[in-house]
């Protein structure tokens, strides 16, 4: 039994196991479900992720409110002509995480990891280095379950809610999950995963959620592609023997104490950061009439 | 760890979001049981905190109706659920209210059923689609719909609790939690219990045969 990283790592000790490989049996144990019956709901899953990862591509998927939407097809295109700066995988998971978020504003099919708002940055980031390393079916899908316990430890220890901790508890566990999920894949040991996920986490610290007009699209959209460069970085970090220092259960617990200690204006209430800057309120209002918000709160300033 | 890997990597939703669209789809779902199925003619939902301020943009209103109507959280007629409703004669009204000392996102729901039975519920929804029901018909509860549940109103007397245990006991049915409050002593007090097991109807209509128990209801599983 596990409820933090420090005694995941003691159950794996010199076993040779894997993250993945304790999180699946724990899944065994709670859900009386059999490994295959796991590893086909992963499958399912993974396929639902690759999906929006790839259908924003060559056509630009708009968001329901229509104030944002193309990124995807834009990085994508971008990518083809070869000017880019980064590698060819990182621009590959930044235009997937684009893809995702963009399906999911349009009200798409998503699976949410852990989080509708973060939905990108785990599938794009795992899809792009799966790519890379031209990895099994099975490890992918293990990478997934690692993941998985990363989210578990932080959804136990702390929130992976926007409006209890800002984005930093979306945005920060999602990267946090990729970079464990794919220092596995990369062959990194369960040490190391949770080396890549603490710097991930601590890359983000104190990152708010002040979503324009309330929607899951500014800065939801490009935070999602931010959190895939953060996950690889964190993932090269942690393989090149660059430790945290920080244990990542102090991390998670810091996390939430930081979470608390924001107010409310700055979890996903839409009352501050860059939701309450002039073109904030201006595209709200575009939106939504002069009226402010559908609630009719008085509160926000947009109907003043 | 009691946290399944598939509400980590999951909900499997129509966006954009967890907590206001895929919780908010929960916590109707949630009414959905607690209504036993029956169509709802009139609800009112009052909205707390962040759900009242992004209602429409994150699609709660659409999510909240579209769970009330038992639709799940992956069923792309969330995007119309408004219009389905108002089809079927469903009177909706939203209203922004401060619930006191709850969880940012909370909602207050309040149903008449077709053949006229009103229940009443606060839910949470407290991240990545999960929810925790609070109080169901004026009695603090707890329930993150992962389990069958049995919420039995009756009056506060000696033995009540034990009948409600035994006969549960003797249909087989274990129990997970169990919760219970009461306004005042020998007044009206509420049971609720969380089961591993789907709870029969013969279950129900035992309790409803013994004095002092004056209303149960069956809660399927909804998460």
């Amino acid at each position: 039994m596990y409820h933090n990283a420090k005694e995941l790592l003691a159950l794996i000790g010199d076993s040779g196991k894997s993250i993945a490989d304790i999180v699946i049996e724990n899944e065994m144990e709670i859900s009386e479900m059999s490994r295959e019956a796991i590893m086909d709901e992963l499958q399912r899953r993974y396929d639902i992720m690759y999906k929006a990862c790839h259908d924003g591509l060559e056509t630009a998927v708009t968001s329901i409110s229509g104030l944002t939407g193309g990124t995807g097809k834009q990085m994508w295109d971008f990518i083809k002509s070869g000017k880019g700066i980064q590698d060819l995988t990182t621009q590959k998971g930044i235009a997937y995480a684009l893809s995702c978020s963009e399906v999911n504003a349009s009200m798409g099919l998503i699976v949410a990891a852990p989080t509708a708002g973060a939905c990108g940055i785990l599938p794009g980031t795992l899809i792009c280095v799966a790519e890379k390393l031209n990895s099994e079916k099975e490890d992918i899908l293990k990478a997934l379950a690692t993941a998985a316990g990363v989210g578990q430890i932080i959804t136990k220890n702390a929130t992976v809610s926007g409006a209890e901790g800002g984005c930093q508890a979306e945005c920060g566990a999602a990267a946090s999950m990729a970079a464990a999920a794919i220092t596995q894949l990369c062959g990194g040991s369960p040490e190391q995963c949770f080396e890549a996920a603490a710097i991930a986490m601590k890359n983000v610290m104190g990152l708010v959620c002040d979503p324009v007009a309330g929607l899951v699209e500014m800065p939801c959209t490009k935070r999602n592609a931010s959190g895939v460069t953060n996950a690889i970085l964190c993932c090269d970090l942690a393989m090149a023997g660059i430790t945290s220092h920080i244990p990542f259960d102090e991390v998670v617990d810091a996390m939430f104490r930081v979470g608390k200690a924001l107010p409310s204006t700055l979890r996903e209430t839409a009352l501050g950061g860059i939701a309450v800057t002039p073109t904030g309120i201006a595209l709200k209002e575009k939106i939504f009439g002069g009226g402010g918000c559908s609630g009719n709160c008085a509160s926000c300033g947009a109907c003043k | 760890m009691n946290i399944s890997m598939f509400d980590i990597l999951g909900p499997v939703m129509i966006g954009p979001s967890s907590s206001h669209t895929a919780g908010a789809q929960r916590i109707g779902k949630a009414m959905y049981m607690i209504c036993g199925k029956e169509e709802v003619k009139k609800v009112t939902f009052h909205l707390h905190g962040s759900f009242s301020h992004t209602l429409s943009g994150h699609g709660t209103d659409r999510a909240l109706v579209a769970g009330l109507m038992g639709m799940d959280a992956s069923d792309a007629r969330i995007r119309n659920s408004l219009e389905i409703a108002r089809e079927k004669g469903m009177e909706i009204t939203f209203i922004p209210d401060d619930l006191g000392d709850v969880h940012p996102n909370t909602v207050k729901v309040l149903v008449v059923t077709k053949s006229g039975k009103e229940f009443s519920m606060i839910g949470s929804s407290v991240g990545g689609g999960e929810v925790e029901i609070v109080e169901i018909n004026g009695t603090k509860a707890k329930s993150s719909g992962k389990y069958p549940s049995i919420i039995v109103t009756h009056i506060d007397r000696l033995g009540v609790i034990s009948k409600i245990s035994s006969i549960l006991a003797h249909n087989e049915v274990n129990i997970v939690t169990m919760s219970n409050s009461r306004e005042k002593k020998a007044g009206m007090a509420t049971t609720m219990v969380e089961t591993d097991h789907a709870i029969p109807l013969s279950v129900k209509e035992e309790l409803e045969e013994l004095d002092y128990i004056k209303q149960v209801v069956l809660v399927e599983k909804f998460a």
